[in-house]
């Protein structure tokens, strides 16, 4: 890992569209008078989604006058944490687990869709601009692994061929259906239970 | 209070201090990269740590509060081993740069790997390399080189009020920076470079210039404000080559502006060597002996009442005095005047013209109002000192201006005359404010005793306090704010003429002869008069003058200096003056035995006690003397606050290159719009 830098091409300004700023106001509501910087993450997550997943400084020096605070303060937040993202990842971005479980049950695959489906690299926006994938660590799904996120939603029990077809889709511009795509639902077992079967409702 | 045992040592120390602190007052000395005495607590750097009973790890003594009957041992292999393994985390990612690093020699580093170091490094891995980052004209950086101990994040915070420094990113990558990098908005930046304890952030007039143990070091007073803080000139050959501060927790704490710091190249520049006169427009080099003569016949050959001479704002109390002297006794005149402008002045009595809180007073402050002062820029460490105050004990501030960024809120009034006049006509809220707070501080800045009717509300305030019992034997609220070095001293001394208006003369070209001593702030159109300018640069001054006499800039003679609050300094000598120039003193003492065939003393010493006994007398007759109080008018007027260019406020800052560049920095950032 190295450090994360913001983008080049900043966009001057920023405004919190009146739906994000209802919900940082509740935020805000949440802390203390005078203790309102705690709702510096919160704000910032909400300023990620308004801004197709990623973070413009014009939105940390937005956000810093939001809570009265220095915008080193909220710089350092913003670049402390992984999550935050701080040039454009498109307007769909594609986390792909690499962790062990999925990589021993072929994550490697969805990689090389990634790479052939969107970009070359991660982190770089397909050409159409709507879209970028990048490796994570594991994001706790590992039943069903291997998966990928897209956006808020889990796509799991993937293989190569399926992966590209949901960048297919993608693409598009079509939404293509989350959860598992060997049709199980959640972590159910695959081909019925193997075990507990004298417990009916198990 | 807790009890506690270091090395067997029973100490016993304040609730509240730490490990580390109990550890000093046993006398052992605790290795230490992020504690500093003057900034909040971090823990993080680790080098601190020592065994404590009972406990199966070793604590990091600066963020532990120290109890009662604790057992710490600092001084055994499990200590050593544990700091040992410290250093090797440290230094695993620093460079091994040494020998090209300016810190080298007064590394705390470099000094700590010597004891606790080891010889070979077990990192085989890739070292971490880490861009360099923008931080104005005064610091230089070499991030690879920090070890994130985060002082200068706290200092930019916590002292200088300016929160402009971080630390982005996270782990191994974690960078010090300042947002986007930009550099540093504030007069005390250069402070980080001290705190730096390793050679991350250096000074960069100072780069590749000298080493710590090749320099000549002097401890003196700095003159670049009136607040006097103390200093270490270090010197190689007679070039000045950095002032840092040293400790004086009555005035400067540990800190000293950038102006104070870095006007020292103006030192090199501009300086006048060798005694000049003036043929047809043109200055000619003379010797010692003709300007003397030049100056002998002209003093002859006009009448002593056409004589008049201005001290400048910071020349040294001994110039002064001689300087009266050569009037009193040589002349026969007190044309003499140490006030460049007709600013009010009542010099009755001593506490009419200084900072009678005192500096350390504004810590104890309840209610601190300005009035025609902007503190952060006329005196930037009072300036952190009431900051101090704000952050400790929550001191409201009250302005009558709207001065900026003060580094800590204030309240400000509307800048007219009129509001003074009612809030100390005692028929208003903060008059209120001010006679319900138990120590209150009402800070008269230069500005205000410009104005027209400056007596009446110099009077008008100081009766106000005065009815309403805010003088006591413990708390003098009333304070005058002075912008220069020389100027408490020039008064102590009496150097002004209260009988007739020098400067109205001078604007109307009265007199003949008009003798300057380190004077470049007077506004006048030269006629016919004959100038003689005694300095030590090229200045103003020395543009209309008819015959220049090369004098010593305060590093280069032994002179004393009375800060604002009136306390007496001794500047020390560090370096000697360039070329024929001498010290002040000397050249009118000379210039006295030219005239009358005879010195006005014998040597430094004889003027020195003849000026402590007249300072001595002179506070005598204040005690006897009556105060009576003219009655005076009162006018609407705004008050503006009239700044020197923080930059560019005396001779020695305005021949600096470093401040030409400090200050085109801030033009730069003002005029890109992006500074929000």
């Amino acid at each position: 890992m190295s450090l994360r830098r913001p983008t080049k091409n900043q966009p001057k300004t920023f405004e919190f569209s009146s739906s994000s700023m209802d919900e940082a106001n509740k935020i805000v509501l949440k802390y203390p008078e005078g203790k309102q910087q705690s709702a510096v993450m919160a704000l910032l997550y909400i300023a990620q989604k308004q801004n197709d997943n990623w973070i413009p400084l014009a939105a940390m020096k937005y956000i810093a006058n939001f809570l009265d605070m220095p915008y080193i303060k909220v710089y350092e937040v913003a670049t402390f944490y992984t999550m935050y993202n701080l040039s454009p990842v498109g307007k769909y971005f594609v986390q792909v687990c690499t962790t062990t479980p999925c990589m021993i049950r072929g994550a490697n695959k969805l990689v090389e869709a990634c790479k052939e489906k969107i970009s070359d690299k991660e982190n770089e926006l397909s050409n159409d601009k709507s879209c970028s994938w990048m490796e994570v660590e594991c994001l706790g799904a590992c039943v069903n692994a291997p998966m990928m996120q897209i956006n808020d939603d889990y796509y799991e029990d993937l293989d190569k061929e399926k992966t590209v077809e949901i960048f297919d889709k993608i693409l598009k511009g079509e939404e293509p259906k989350p959860g598992s795509y060997r049709g199980r639902l959640n972590t159910e077992p695959e081909n019925n239970r193997k075990t507990l079967m004298d417990v009916k409702n198990a | 209070m807790p009890k506690l045992k270091v090395n067997d040592i029973e100490v016993e120390v304040e609730e509240g201090l730490t490990v580390l602190q109990a550890c000093e007052k046993a006398g052992v000395e605790i290795p230490r990269f992020c504690y500093h005495e003057k900034l909040s607590i971090a823990g993080n750097c680790r080098m601190c740590l020592v065994e404590m009973e009972k406990s199966p790890k070793p604590i990091a003594s600066c963020a532990m509060p120290a109890a009662d009957g604790m057992n710490i041992k600092t001084n055994t292999p499990f200590v050593e081993k544990a700091r040992k393994g410290v250093m090797e985390f440290l230094l695993a990612n620093h460079p091994l740069d040494c020998p090209v690093c300016d810190q080298g020699g007064e590394c705390d580093l470099q000094d700590q790997s010597m004891f606790y170091g080891v010889d070979k490094s077990r990192f085989k891995e890739n070292k971490r390399a880490v861009p360099e980052k923008h931080m104005g004209p005064l610091i230089k950086t070499q991030m690879t080189r920090c070890i994130h101990c985060t002082r200068c994040v706290r200092f930019a915070t916590e002292v200088a009020g300016v929160s402009e420094l971080g630390a982005i990113g996270r782990g191994e990558d974690m960078q010090i920076t300042t947002y986007l990098e930009q550099s540093m908005q504030s007069e005390l930046s250069a402070n980080v470079i001290d705190l730096c304890p390793v050679g991350a952030l250096t000074s960069k007039p100072y780069v590749f210039e000298a080493r710590p143990w090749e320099l000549k070091k002097t401890e003196t007073v700095d003159v670049m404000d009136a607040v006097g803080s103390n200093v270490r000139v270090d010197t190689y050959d007679w070039e000045v080559k950095r002032v840092l501060p040293i400790i004086n927790e009555d005035i400067n704490e540990e800190w000293i502006s950038d102006k104070t710091r870095y006007a020292c190249d103006g030192l090199l520049n501009q300086r006048l060597d060798t005694p000049f006169i003036k043929y047809n427009g043109k200055f000619e080099k003379a010797s010692w002996s003709e300007v003397f003569k030049i100056i002998k016949s002209k003093f002859e050959n006009s009448s002593n009442d056409k004589v008049c001479g201005f001290v400048g704002d910071l020349t040294n109390m001994e110039t002064g005095f001689i300087f009266k002297e050569f009037f009193d006794r040589t002349l026969n005149n007190n044309n003499y005047d140490s006030r460049s402008d007709n600013r009010f002045l009542d010099n009755t009595e001593r506490q009419n013209y200084i900072f009678n809180s005192s500096i350390n007073g504004i810590e104890d402050s309840d209610l601190i109002f300005l009035i025609g002062a902007n503190p952060r820029y006329e005196a930037t460490i009072l300036n952190a000192r009431i900051r101090k105050a704000f952050l400790n004990n929550n001191t409201k501030v009250i302005s009558l201006n709207d001065l900026g960024d003060l580094t800590y809120p204030y309240e400000n009034l509307d800048g007219q005359t009129q509001s003074i006049k009612t809030i100390f006509e005692g028929s208003n809220k903060i008059s209120n404010e001010i006679i319900s707070a138990n120590k209150p501080m009402i800070i008269i800045g230069e500005s205000l005793l410009k104005l027209n009717s400056a007596e009446y509300l110099f009077n008008l305030i100081k009766n106000f306090l005065k009815k309403n019992n805010k003088f006591s034997e413990n708390w003098n609220p009333f304070n005058i704010l002075s912008c220069d070095a020389a100027t408490v001293g020039n008064l102590d001394l009496g150097i002004l003429n209260k009988e007739t208006n020098l400067l109205e003369k001078l604007k109307s070209n009265k007199f003949e002869i008009i003798y300057l001593v380190g004077q470049d702030n007077l506004e006048f159109n030269k006629k016919d008069e004959f100038v003689i300018y005694q300095g030590s640069h090229g200045d103003k001054g020395a543009e209309i003058a008819d015959i220049i006499l090369p004098g010593s800039a305060y590093t280069e003679q032994d002179g004393y200096f009375t800060n604002l609050e009136g306390k007496i300094q001794k500047a020390y000598k560090a370096s000697y003056p360039p070329g024929e120039s001498k010290e002040d003193w000397q050249i009118i003492n000379e210039l006295a035995e030219v005239m009358n065939n005879r010195k006005l003393f014998n040597d430094k010493e004889e003027l020195e006690s003849s000026m402590f006994n007249y300072l001595k007398l002179q506070q005598q007759k204040q005690i006897t003397k009556n105060n009576e109080q003219k009655i005076s008018d009162f006018q609407n007027e705004k008050l503006n606050i009239q700044i020197k260019d923080y930059y560019f406020s005396n001779v020695i800052a305005r021949s600096s290159k470093t401040m030409i560049e400090c200050n085109n920095s801030k033009i730069n950032i003002r005029s890109t719009g992006t500074e929000g």
